[in-house]
């Protein structure tokens, strides 16, 4: 299974090459979670914030579907 | 402390003992308790009846750090209701240092086209502040960035200032009260609500503080103030949100573009879809790689004002490494980025440094746009169109006149339905349809669409103080009632609204902000009483509106917010009238 995953503010340093909120290509084995997904990608699990399911949030036990556009957040705020 | 009253009627100023039902209060609680006592509900903004209250927070002045907050506070032009807009600033902190608790500025010069200044210092063998007019009509008309050197010229280095830009000489309903940053600039400003045109409107231009030899702010208990600071600033020091290099050190506000973006709620070309196809090349992440590009270097951010520990102020550079703006907010970011279709940094960069030139608040001015593009004055997306309409407000052309005059009032005038605003007070950078208890704020809160008043955006999107659904209806009244009456105490204690993401996640740094306002006060206020405080300064604002013809029939967002489904998640605001009333009424 393909998830498609960007990553946004300081997350894209764990990962060699990704840029941020540039989409990049993750296999992952059928039925794997949100969580599953951070453990692959090496992501710090205090590092990761929010995590949107084609633009909804959701938690880590989110079963991943087949061309779900995922976007994760590291600890950020503003206003 | 006193409180001053500079009458402009006939340039007097006096000193008042503190009236005892006062004492306890600062920053909002302060203007917004003497602006619903002294000001006539009915009377006209820009009329002599009208008074500008500044008041700095309860902790501001002393060693507390994020503190240095001043609060402004009178009848707005733009809304028509009571307005607070507060900023940071070295003047936030030398007006207590000066002694005084307010500075009320009251009556109307009868002379049409001059403008004056007043001098405030600290007259050691007199034992109190010594004020003194003189004459700045020679600063009228003219770029901000271009006189604010000429002040500090004529009374000195380590002065600080506060004022209007032509915006508030015109009396645009856009206008807001500038005072300087750390590096002398006229960029932080009390920005919302039009309160530059009342100071215009008392011909008041600057008003120039010179703390040196001043006594400071009197600090009832010292120990148990020094704890509350201590808690604070581990707070603040601890947290991934408001730590060094933390999101906001690193990434600024305008980090908030690429996850509103996500979550489909980042409003686009005047509030037509919740995403902006240019999003990430303006946000946050993009203003820290292009600095670093540019600068061949990494450029954390700085503090807008003495004492700030989170440092969230941004500077962007252009290609050559001069700078463009200081700061580019989410805001200004959003407004005048996203929200009329253009994706390029410089030309956002250019905007803001206009509307700091000109007096204006950037985010009315990109509300206002967005409207005006889509009335056609200039199509979507066409950065050197924004730019010259900005001009226009700055030059006061007649179309600058219409833009100046507010989101609201622009877009009846170009006949527009679509038009994103409460109480005439353009709406900030999160879409109501999107994010449902940011919705509620904007329209109930006393001060016309503001997205501080009631930041419910801490949990509904970044997972601050828990996580709720953005896009539920749900508890979401009762959120944004909680958000409004604990922020209507934060922003009377001197503190930055930022403080908020680490104390509604650590609870010693709520302890620690009630202990520096006991240990400064003499008072011994419980948590629970901050938000029964809260409360009622907000009950005195709503009381004011009332008295004003505001009514709860104006708590409502725009009829296109109710009808028209927002791309991508298709929502309509489905927030009833009934759950908005009891905003108010179950405080």
């Amino acid at each position: 299974m393909i998830a498609r995953v960007r990553l946004f503010a300081n997350l894209v340093q764990y990962c060699p090459g990704a840029k941020v909120g540039q989409p990049f290509d993750v296999e992952l084995a059928a039925g794997g979670t949100l969580a599953d997904l951070i453990a692959h990608l090496k992501l710090p699990r205090d590092q990761v914030k929010v995590i949107f399911v084609n633009g909804i949030g959701a938690p880590p036990d989110h079963v991943i579907q087949p061309g779900d556009e995922i976007g994760i957040f590291s600890p950020i705020g503003g206003g | 402390m006193w409180f001053l009253r500079v009458n402009m009627t006939d340039r007097t100023a006096k000193l008042e003992e503190v009236p005892d039902q006062y004492k306890n209060l600062g920053g909002r609680g302060l203007t917004s308790s003497l602006v619903a006592a002294e000001v006539p509900p009915l009377c006209h903004p820009l009329g002599p009846n009208n008074k500008l209250v500044f008041a700095s927070g309860i902790i501001t002045g002393t060693p507390a750090n994020t503190s240095a907050r001043v609060s402004v506070g009178g009848k707005s032009p733009l809304t028509g209701g009571i307005k607070e807009a507060n900023a940071g600033s070295s003047w936030a902190q030398d007006l207590p240092s000066l002694g005084i608790k307010a500075l009320v500025v009251e009556g109307q010069p009868k002379e049409k086209g001059k403008f004056w200044g007043i001098h405030i210092a600290w007259d050691a063998a007199a034992g109190k502040p010594k004020v003194e007019f003189f004459d700045a009509t020679e600063y009228a008309g003219k770029d901000l960035y271009d006189v604010f050197p000429k002040v500090y010229e004529r009374f000195g280095d380590k002065i600080s200032i506060a004022g209007c830009g032509v915006a508030g000489e015109f009396k645009y309903g856009n206008s807001g009260i500038v005072f300087n940053d750390m590096s002398k600039r006229p960029s932080r400003y009390a920005g919302r609500g039009g309160l530059g045109a009342v100071l215009g409107s008392k011909g008041l231009k600057w008003i120039v503080l010179d703390e040196k030899g001043s006594p400071g702010v009197p600090i009832a208990d010292k120990a148990l103030f020094e704890q509350g600071r201590k808690k604070m600033n581990d707070a603040l020091r601890t947290h991934d949100i408001t730590k060094p290099k933390g999101g906001l050190n690193t990434y600024g506000t305008a980090v908030l573009i690429n996850i509103m973006n996500e979550a489909g709620g980042l409003p686009t070309k005047n509030f037509s879809s919740g995403r902006f196809d240019q999003a990430a090349q303006i946000a946050g992440e993009a203003i820290f790689e292009g600095n670093k590009t540019r600068l061949g270097k990494e450029l954390y951010n700085h503090a807008c004002s003495p004492g700030c520990i989170i440092q969230c102020s941004n500077t962007w550079h252009d290609k050559n490494g001069k700078e463009i703006a200081s700061c580019v907010e989410y805001e200004s970011d959003w407004s005048l980025g996203a929200n009329c279709g253009i994706g390029d940094l410089d030309a956002i960069g250019e905007m803001v440094k206009l509307c700091n030139a000109y007096g204006l608040d950037t985010i009315e001015t990109g509300a206002t746009l967005g409207v005006a593009m889509e009335a056609g004055v200039v199509p979507f997306g066409d950065a050197k169109g924004a730019i010259n309409l900005v001009h226009e407000m700055g030059k006061g052309t007649p179309m600058g006149r219409i833009l100046g005059a507010g989101t609201g009032m622009a877009g009846q005038v170009l006949g527009m339905t679509r038009i994103p605003a409460v109480k005439g007070q353009g709406m900030p950078a999160y879409e109501p349809r999107a994010v449902k208890g940011i919705g509620i704020t904007y329209a109930t809160s006393t001060m016309g669409a503001d997205h501080t008043a009631g930041y419910t955006i801490a949990p509904e999107i970044l997972g601050v103080s828990g996580k709720q659904d953005p896009l539920s209806p749900e508890g979401k009244a009762a959120l944004s009632r909680a958000f409004q009456a604990t922020t209507a105490f934060i922003d009377s204690s001197g503190h930055c609204l930022f403080i908020a993401f680490a104390i509604l996640d650590i609870a010693s740094g709520f302890e620690g902000m009630v202990e520096e306002c006991n240990g400064v006060l003499g008072t011994n206020w419980t948590g629970d009483d901050i938000v029964k405080l809260g409360g009622e300064i907000l009950k005195k604002e709503r009381a004011f509106n009332q008295a004003a013809g505001i009514t709860d029939k104006h708590d409502r967002v725009p009829e296109f917010m109710k009808t028209e489904p927002l791309p991508p998640h298709n929502q309509v605001f489905d927030i009833s009238d009934a759950a908005l009333d009891s905003v108010y009424g179950e405080l």
